[in-house]
């Protein structure tokens, strides 16, 4: 891995901008150069949200992502007629199938479909497709380890949200198995 | 410490709490609020002060009575609300009061947007507000420098007994990086005899105030002022210079937009076109010195902003006329890409060729 530079997008409240900071926590916590940046503007909930996140073996220099992704990985359909268009040549497109019936149009890309609500609803909590997705997402990339990704968990939630972490640790278990 | 991963506005904020900001007034607007949303959660654990004060200009001044109790102090806004604070400002610089002072820049002129911006350059570095002042004023580019500037913004204001002005633009207080907060002290600081901390009818009471009716009174004031800025422009100059041995252009960019070019840098080298980058660091006092060192192959200047091109007045002071300067920005809250800064220089050095 040198650099990889991933798109996460979806709608307020699917754990977007938490998906991107898990990543980048992990790869903190693997020594590697991290950086996380939101868009932010006047939205709430339900409304279009993404973040840039960037792991990468040597110093970043713009944390911002310009039409240069290495992956997207978008969880609505907005998301995907976005963000489908910024991934470079040979790069990944992870697309939740639950919410997306629409395919990719790029023949150019890795593309792989996890119908992350579903699974997330089976195990237990429809809230948790984002850790199904991001399982996939780094089972593919190796970017980082589950485990790592498991620690920020224990850093981030915070103690009170100490029980969720084997719910959490089990999506991203079942995501990886998808791809 | 461990690193810990934090969004700018937070750390900046703790950075605060660490260096020991005693009370912190502010009132909300974006880019920024993460700043006192962190100070209401953590400074009464740390035994401070959080109030939102019900105007950026209330809170100014509530920064100019701490200030004058002899505490330390800090505010942070964005642009419009720096616009407010001005006034405030200038009575901070006239009574030698100590005080940091956050601005999170966004869009303007008028409300603007909340997107990132730098076209609070002239704000930050002429001033708003009335008479003879200077403010040092540094310009983070990443959140690890954040927080070491915060910190150092405190020693600072209380070494010159004057404000210091941090300026991040809205990616600084949003995005989220890697941090680690140490402690430096590199400065032993006077002790705040001139403070109101009441006098136990042991000694004459301290006047803080700003107002000299008798010429001859503020005029040996505004002597002494200028010997701190003086002292200023002096010792506290920071800059960066990046790739810039053999560098036939050279870009001037600070804060985020100086990554932003970091990038256009490399994709610039990887086409043979040696380019290199000056950063300032302190935006007043700035780094003149680094533009007298120009290597000799430069033919040119490319200055690289987040607006129509304010920095760009003090680049022509510092250059003495010496290179052709160009310039790239993007207002409003747009934000350059390393694309167009690499066709802008390819541009020039084509045209100098």
């Amino acid at each position: 891995m040198a650099t990889e530079k991933i798109i996460m997008a979806g709608f307020g409240g699917q754990g977007i901008m938490s998906m991107g900071q898990l990543l980048t926590y992990a790869g903190m916590i693997e020594d590697k150069q991290v950086s996380w940046s939101p868009s932010y503007g006047p939205e709430m909930r339900g409304g279009t949200a993404n973040c840039s996140v960037i792991v990468s073996d040597s110093l970043i220099g713009s944390p911002i992502i310009n039409n240069d992704a290495t992956a997207s990985v978008v969880m609505n359909l907005p998301s995907l007629l976005k963000f489908e268009k910024q991934v470079i040549k040979g790069g990944n497109l992870v697309v939740n199938s639950s919410l997306i019936e629409k395919k990719a149009e790029r023949k150019d890309l890795n593309v792989y479909y996890v119908a992350a609500n579903e699974i997330a609803t089976e195990i237990g909590n429809n809230k948790v497709a984002n850790m199904v997705i991001l399982g996939a997402y780094i089972e593919l990339t190796k970017i980082v380890s589950q485990e790592s990704i498991v620690e920020a968990m224990k850093k981030v939630f915070g103690p009170s949200k100490q029980h969720l972490v084997e719910l959490n640790k089990e999506a991203l278990k079942c995501g990886a198995k998808e791809v | 410490m461990d690193k810990v991963l934090m969004k700018g506005n937070e750390a900046i904020a703790e950075a605060a709490i660490k260096a020991g900001c005693d009370c912190f007034f502010g009132y909300p607007i974006t880019p920024q609020n993460e700043v006192p949303e962190y100070m209401a959660k953590h400074m009464a654990k740390s035994g401070g002060v959080f109030i939102q004060a019900e105007s950026e200009v209330a809170a100014i001044n509530m920064v100019y009575g701490a200030s004058g109790a002899g505490f330390r102090v800090m505010t942070s806004t964005s642009s419009p609300g720096m616009a407010l604070k001005q006034e405030g400002i200038s009575y901070l610089v006239g009574a030698e009061l100590p005080a940091v002072i956050v601005n999170i820049s966004r869009g303007g002129p008028g409300l603007g947007s909340i997107q990132s911006s730098q076209s609070d350059y002239f704000q930050v570095t002429r001033g708003g507000g009335n008479g003879d002042y200077r403010i040092i004023v540094f310009a983070p580019s990443s959140i690890q420098e954040a927080v070491d500037l915060t910190a150092k913004a405190f020693d600072l204001a209380d070494y010159y007994r004057n404000p210091v002005i941090v300026l991040g633009d809205g990616m600084i207080g949003q995005m989220m990086e890697p941090v680690e907060f140490y402690l430096t002290k590199n400065r032993t600081l006077p002790t705040k005899d001139w403070a109101t901390t009441g006098t136990n009818g042991e000694r004459k009471p301290n006047i803080i105030n700003s107002l000299a009716l008798v010429s001859e009174d503020l005029e040996r004031h505004n002597y002494k002022l200028q010997k701190k800025y003086d002292e200023m422009e002096e010792k506290e100059v920071m800059y960066e210079t990046h790739k810039m041995q053999g560098a036939e252009i050279v870009l001037v960019a600070y804060g985020t937009t100086s990554r932003i070019t970091k990038n256009a840098i490399d994709s610039l080298r990887e086409s043979g076109i040696k380019a290199g980058l000056i950063r300032p660091i302190t935006l007043w006092p700035f780094p003149n010195k680094a533009f007298n060192e120009i290597p000799k192959p430069a033919k040119s200047i490319l200055v690289v902003e987040m607006s129509m091109g304010q920095m760009i007045d003090d680049v022509r002071i510092a250059n003495e006329g010496r290179l052709p300067i160009h310039f790239h920005g993007r207002p409003g809250g747009m934000i350059p890409t390393p694309e167009e800064i690499v066709e802008k220089a390819k541009e020039i050095v084509g045209g100098a060729k």
